[in-house]
């Protein structure tokens, strides 16, 4: 079976080919986020390069202590034999202005499913684990995490041609100025009522009702699955450690055995041995729980965009509903009676009728707040149309990403699974030599 | 070795022996060094046999064995091992339920095979209780209170703890009564024991039966003779009882390692168990991910059942040796005991003796020189077992060991191919869609 195109750099692991380490497996996931060629990658190479902590004082003038992140950039072109690559433009970031990046893209592309930034705490962590956000392993993973951001973002048809993006990434001082600049933070309002309100849509769209629907139920499911793997990994580090007590007596034992003293005095190494191989394992299995997690906070993400879609829709009907009743207004107006109530037909029934010049100009300003209605709506329903059919064009992109990317996340999982076997039966193995021997 | 149904124990009855089939037919014939012992039916009774003879193998039939096997390791010459020097074959299996009026209890069979002049027969096939073993046992102790006598399993078991006539219960009790036969059939004396022969042969034990009363304790009381204190014990028997301490000591934490390994596995293992069915539960609302993560569900499954699998091997097989070894060190301790009892009775009576001749010139009494006899024998013939214990347990451990390895390796192979099969699964898709994206 060949692979389609052979000629670029591979995509997927070649079938059969278990020594893949899953670092490679995660490579083949960018290379294909750089295959798919936004105009932005096809410019420039991506790295988030370390990390940092500085000290300095916020914004109530307190000392405080934070990670900066080095972001490098660099032309992405082919470099020939035995040269060295150009120096890359680099600049520093802390988290927030990552956060700030995101809700800047949340507000000016609320069709798009933007891709999410890993977690500012750590969670869903197994007791050996650092939950502290200081913790150097805890910011090495947030590091690839950011990275991987960039990434998704630089690849995304549509957010990679974003100006203020390509600033964040070459723009060190002027950033923030440009950010606010845009005048984003009007339409946040917009978008915190559009999550939180309690409205209800006569007519919601099937396939977003549908896709909210999918959207909750992964992020159970993913939640869940989190919290068990935490839950496995605790109990499998326990059976690794306990063997290495088998080293300490297998040593003691051999101390009082002639013949039998160096089969068992080895076979004790193999079981530290093994009893030590399980903090590798298990700090390799974190990378797929990171994977699993961007998914997670993806679904956060999805869900956003349904009830955007949610919000111009209702926003949409109440226009519909208002001109609707304006138009009634008028007909009563014309007609003289009064089918609905209003007070001022009360008052004029009680207090006498109005002249006709009064009731002319009161028509007239109806049919001008008609006319502006009939505007209003059509906008709406071209708005709605328009949020629809792109946001639907990035859903149907989405889900093709992460069906690809879970199942490259499962093989990468696979594999290090059985790496950990690998392992187990090498060391037993020795120790069954040494066993041998005695 | 083979083991009988255990589900549904049958009723009792004992087949005539034309109609069973000996464990061991399979087994080499003919058997070419025959035990030169002419009869002697006292050599196993008596105390006071010096060291050459006390073993039936001769020095030179000793030297003939190691001219034909001169290639062999030394572990193979060991008598577990090699089949050539063998001439007496024991098996037990086939363990079957009895139900009678007074008590419930299970029976097992005992085959013997072998060409030894002492039995009337060639084949012998009876059922005995763990009762007739223990009775057996004592016996041994009893007539042979210089040598080792190997352990039986436990006697007692807690009524409602563990279930007496559980198929687990009754297969480890099986095979250690298997293992407490074959090692006194090994013995180059103890095997020469008439009580071993009647066990092995007579078709009903009962009559003996009146003895098995009597505990170890009032057995063992016989031979301690009019409560003499031991000065010293001499350093190679000193440095006997230490190592056995030491090593009794070792074993127990081995076992509470062990103990805790399982209840860790177990706890995983329920981990383990729900981490697979959230991975059933997430394919159900997939389309493209669905056989994916039913996939991995499946991995999942299969690696708990590999790791139920070992574990039932660590507690069923594993713990049990392990624990029989700490009975048979204890064996070991009381042999070193009586040993020094027995010192310490000739150092009594010899002090006494030499006091009364200072006196009267009487000459050194026959009860002196006895003793004398007896602490020599008993000496030669502890040190004799003890290198035999040795090596039987270099070899007991090396097999133990080895198979604990085993049984791990087992478990990760499964594991490994479980995942491997998935991968393959996965990539097949993989190139599937590729293929048809670009057709």
């Amino acid at each position: 079976m060949m692979m389609a195109d052979s000629g670029s750099t591979e995509e997927v692991a070649v079938i059969g080919n278990t020594d893949i380490t899953s670092a490679e497996s995660e490579n083949n996931i960018i290379n294909t986020m750089v295959e798919r060629g936004t105009a932005l990658l096809r410019k420039m190479e991506i790295n988030v390069a370390e990390a940092e902590k500085r000290t300095g004082k916020n914004t109530v003038n307190m000392q405080e202590t934070y990670t900066v992140y080095l972001i490098e950039t660099r032309p992405a072109e082919t470099i020939p034999e035995g040269a060295m690559p150009a120096a890359p433009d680099t600049l520093w970031r802390r988290y927030s202005e990552f956060e700030l990046l995101r809700t800047y893209l949340l507000v000016t592309f609320p069709y798009i499913i933007i891709p999410p930034l890993p977690e500012k705490r750590a969670e869903f962590v197994w007791h050996k684990l650092s939950a502290d956000n200081l913790d150097p392993d805890f910011v090495e993973r947030r590091r690839v995490g950011l990275e991987n951001f960039l990434l998704r973002v630089a690849s995304h048809p549509v957010l990679s041609n974003d100006q203020i993006f390509f600033l964040f990434l070459t723009e060190e001082k002027g950033w923030r100025e440009a950010v606010l600049d845009t005048g984003f933070q009007d339409k946040v309002d917009s978008r915190l009522k559009s999550l939180s309100a309690m409205f209800r849509v006569k007519n919601p769209d099937k396939r977003f009702t549908a896709l909210k629907q999918y959207s909750d139920e992964l992020n159970t499911v993913i939640s869940q699955l989190l919290r068990v793997r935490a839950r496995v990994a605790d109990r499998m580090y326990g059976v690794y450690k306990v063997h290495g007590n088998y080293g300490r007596v297998f040593s003691e034992w051999s101390a009082i055995e002639k013949e039998m003293g160096d089969g068992l005095q080895s076979a004790g190494h193999h079981m530290d041995t093994y009893a030590a191989s399980i903090d590798d394992i298990l700090e390799e299995e974190e990378h797929y729980a990171d994977q699993l997690k961007e998914y997670l906070f993806y679904t956060d993400a999805v869900r956003s965009v349904c009830r955007k879609n949610e919000l111009i829709q209702y926003e949409l009907e109440m226009e519909v509903q208002d001109l609707a009743h304006k138009k009634q207004q008028k007909e009563e107006l014309l007609s003289g009676t009064v089918r609905i109530f209003s007070l001022k037909g009360m008052t004029s029934k009680l207090f006498g009728q109005e002249t006709q010049e009064q009731r002319e100009s009161k028509v007239a300003a109806l049919d001008q707040s008609i006319h502006e209605g009939e505007e209003t709506v059509l906008q709406k329903n071209k708005e709605c149309k328009e949020f629809v059919r792109s946001a639907w064009e990035d859903i149907e992109r989405f889900k093709e990403q992460k069906d690809k990317d879970l199942r490259e996340a499962l093989i990468s999982y696979a594999i290090m699974q059985i790496s950990m076997c690998k392992k187990g039966i090498q060391v037993w193995s020795n120790a069954k030599e040494c066993f041998n021997k005695m | 070795m083979s083991v009988g149904a255990l589900k549904g124990l049958a009723s009792s009855g004992q087949k005539p022996i034309t109609e069973i089939l000996h464990p061991l037919s399979a087994a080499e014939e003919p058997l070419s060094v025959t035990v030169n012992v002419g009869g002697d039916k006292e050599a196993g009774l008596t105390n006071g046999t010096p060291v050459e003879t006390s073993s039936p193998a001769s020095a030179s039939s000793l030297f003939n064995r190691l001219q034909l096997d001169d290639d062999l390791e030394a572990d193979v010459r060991d008598l577990y091992a090699s089949t050539e020097t063998r001439d007496l074959f024991v098996t037990v299996d086939d363990p079957k339920k009895h139900v009678s009026t007074m008590e419930t209890y299970i029976t097992y069979r005992v085959s013997t095979k072998t060409t030894r002049i002492e039995f009337d027969l060639p084949e012998y096939c009876v059922r005995r209780r763990y009762q007739d073993f223990d009775w057996l046992r004592i016996k041994l102790e009893d007539s042979q209170p210089t040598h080792l006598i190997p352990p039986l399993p436990e006697k007692f078991v807690m009524k409602g703890v563990v279930d007496r006539f559980s198929e687990e219960f009754v297969e480890t009790r099986m095979k250690a009564l298997d293992k407490f036969l074959k090692r006194v059939a090994d013995h180059p004396v103890l095997s020469f024991n008439p009580h071993l022969n009647a066990f092995l042969s007579a078709k009903d034990l009962n009559k003996r039966q009146g003895l098995a009363l009597l505990t170890k304790v009032g057995e063992s009381v016989k031979h301690v003779a009019g409560g003499y204190k031991l000065r010293a014990r001499p350093a190679e028997f000193c440095a006997m009882g230490e190592y056995l301490d030491t090593f009794s000591q070792k074993l127990g934490t081995i076992d509470r390692i062990a103990q805790r390994i399982l209840k860790e596995q177990s706890e995983y293992l329920t981990e383990l168990r729900e981490y697979g069915t959230v991975y059933s539960s997430w394919a159900t609302s997939e389309e493209e991910l669905q056989r994916p993560l039913e996939g991995v569900a499946s991995c999942v499954k299969t690696c708990c059942g590999a790791l139920e699998d070992q574990s039932e091997s660590m507690s069923q097989d594993f713990l049990p040796v392990l624990r029989e070894y700490v009975l048979y060190i204890e064996s070991m301790k009381n042999v070193l005991r009586k040993r020094d009892q027995t010192q310490a009775e000739y150092e009594g009576r010899l002090e006494a003796a030499i006091l009364r001749k200072q006196e009267d010139r009487t000459p050194m009494p026959v009860e002196v020189e006895k003793c004398q006899d007896k602490v020599e024998c008993f000496n030669a013939d502890l040190k004799a077992d003890w290198e035999r214990w040795q090596s039987n347990k270099r070899q007991d451990f090396k097999q133990l060991l080895t198979g604990m390895a085993d049984k791990n390796i087992n478990h990760y192979e499964k594991c490994q191919a479980a995942w491997e099969s998935l991968i393959t699964l996965l990539q097949d898709k993989q190139t599937e869609d590729k293929t048809s994206e670009t057709n």
